[in-house]
């Protein structure tokens, strides 16, 4: 594979030399364009892999390279052209959404500002609340402005946690929807840690699961449920996660 | 430093300007310690000229003096340390050490918001000594500027020490950005000599930038001089904090990668 949105080697993390290890041999190559899926229980390492993607957090081992950069040594290069989102951080309640897109279209450095905020609001149908204060927006209309502030620059890499976590079914399922449009139209490759087994089935090409901070599993949503002989990818994760190997699966 | 930098640079500070604009009394809290400090030295020292004549009314002016200065350190240490808790606060830290901005970009940020926090807070404390006690901070003349300066570098050091000990503690340290100036009141003289400084707590004064500040800020004022030697020294003080000091933020700041503290800073 040539040039990966991702690579992944050995990547292992320990929070202290006594604890047992976040990650543990994380190994992986992301293709450009494509959407994969992070799936796994709590503490299966998840937000740690990710945290690590992002240079937030350094690996005890491994190595890590985003869109042909090397994280240890040029992080920044890599972070220009990547952005992220999850429900659990959040954006400075005070400011106005247009005044947190503007702060992070100058953090990313993003030509002809105001145009892109305008586009990008009426993608995501934020127009309306453009002056209202960011921590005064239902959780529908929070997600649709970190997914803003998460495209303002454009990214070739999209890392999202639980990008739908809290929202209504119908508010989920058109971000699930704008999202497979996106990535369809830009060709943006995107890594999804989710644990809704439907969101991941309808917009991964491709999972890893985890668990205890290990690989133990991956492939397309066809093939591991050809391979645990399931007929949805919640069983194949309670298999997964109980420790039913795909053999013992009647 | 190129462009992109420095728009990383306005985007931070942008973004504690917008909260500044929706939030008035923030810019009024901003204001309000400097104006109560000057107010109240500023009937104290009447009182004592009133008792003791022309005698105390130079002294009056040192302690003005010294109060107006000593704001500056404390303003400048709160601006730079209260800017970085603004971003805990907000859970936001997360989004913004995965952009693009470098730590030392954020350093940079973080004393542009100083600065803006001490024009602010203490420029209306200056006015309004001159408009009720006749007393004028630049009197002394330009090297009230460079006083201005020193005790400003001073104040971003002991920040950068302050915003070490958050990364490193959490929440646990916050209190610090309000408290830990106040500490270092008794040695820097703010308004007393060096001299009155028991001998083994002198050289303690003297390695700290401020005392050299206010020995100077008294030999203009009592004097009419400058002293040349006090004021190299401070800059020279604060130069080697602050290079100590960013350095302790730098190690604190890949620790905190390490340790996976910038995930969970601030719960």
């Amino acid at each position: 594979m040539e040039n990966p949105a991702i690579h992944a080697e050995a990547l292992s993390k320990r929070y202290t030399p006594e604890a047992a290890p976040a990650v543990d041999g994380l190994s992986f190559r992301m293709p450009r364009g494509a959407t994969w899926g992070l799936l796994g229980g709590n503490g299966a390492g998840k937000t740690t892999t990710i945290a690590m993607l992002l240079g937030l957090l350094v690996p005890s081992g491994g190595r890590i390279t985003v869109l042909g950069h090397d994280m240890a040594r040029d992080r920044f290069a890599a972070l220009a052209r990547m952005n992220f989102s999850s429900p659990y951080i959040a954006l400075p309640a005070r400011l106005s959404v247009a005044e947190n897109l503007r702060v992070y279209a100058h953090l990313y450095d993003v030509p002809q500002a105001g145009r892109r905020i305008a586009e990008l609001a009426a993608q995501l149908q934020l127009t309306e609340l453009l002056d209202r204060p960011a921590g005064q927006l239902s959780a529908g209309q929070k997600t649709r402005v970190a997914l803003a502030k998460a495209l303002v620059n454009r990214p070739e890499l999209l890392l999202l946690d639980e990008p739908t976590a809290s929202l209504d079914p119908d508010t989920g399922d058109w971000v699930r929807s704008w999202l497979e449009r996106y990535r369809a139209e830009t060709g943006c490759s995107i890594l999804l840690a989710s644990h809704n087994m439907a969101e991941v089935e309808r917009l991964c090409g491709h999972v890893l699961m985890l668990k205890q901070g290990r690989l133990v599993d991956a492939g397309s949503p066809a093939a591991l449920l050809g391979k645990y002989g399931r007929g949805d990818l919640e069983q194949v994760f309670l298999d997964i996660a109980r420790g039913r190997a795909a053999e013992a699966v009647p | 430093m190129n462009r992109a930098a420095l728009r990383r640079i306005w985007g931070m500070i942008y973004r504690h300007l917008a909260l500044y604009r929706r939030s008035w009394p923030r810019v009024l809290e901003l204001m309000y310690w400097p104006v109560l400090q000057m107010v109240v030295w500023g009937f104290t020292t009447t009182y004592l000229i009133g008792l003791q004549g022309n005698s105390a009314a130079l002294a009056a002016g040192t302690l003005l003096g010294g109060v107006l200065l000593w704001e500056v350190a404390l303003r400048s240490q709160m601006g730079f340390s209260i800017s970085f808790l603004e971003e805990i606060w907000s859970r936001n830290l997360g989004h913004v050490f995965v952009s693009p901005l470098r730590p030392r970009e954020l350093v940079a940020a973080l004393m542009g918001m100083s600065i803006i926090r001490v024009l602010v807070g203490v420029l209306p404390a200056v006015l309004l000594a001159w408009l009720l006690y006749a007393f004028g901070l630049f009197a002394m003349g330009p090297v009230v500027v460079a006083f201005f300066a020193a005790l400003l570098l001073m104040g971003w050091a002991v920040a950068l020490g302050v915003t070490s000990l958050i990364l490193r503690h959490g929440a646990g340290a916050e209190a610090l950005a309000w408290s830990i100036l106040f500490g270092l009141t008794p040695f820097s003289a703010v308004f007393y000599p060096v001299a009155v400084l028991p001998g083994w707590l002198q050289p303690v004064a003297l390695a700290l930038p401020s005392a050299h500040v206010f020995e100077g800020m008294r030999a203009a004022l009592l004097d009419g001089t400058i002293a040349w030697g006090h004021l190299g020294a401070a800059f020279a003080l604060d130069a080697a904090w602050l290079a100590l000091m960013a350095w302790v933020f730098m190690a604190q700041f890949e620790r905190a990668r390490i340790r996976g503290a910038l995930l969970s800073i601030g719960e």
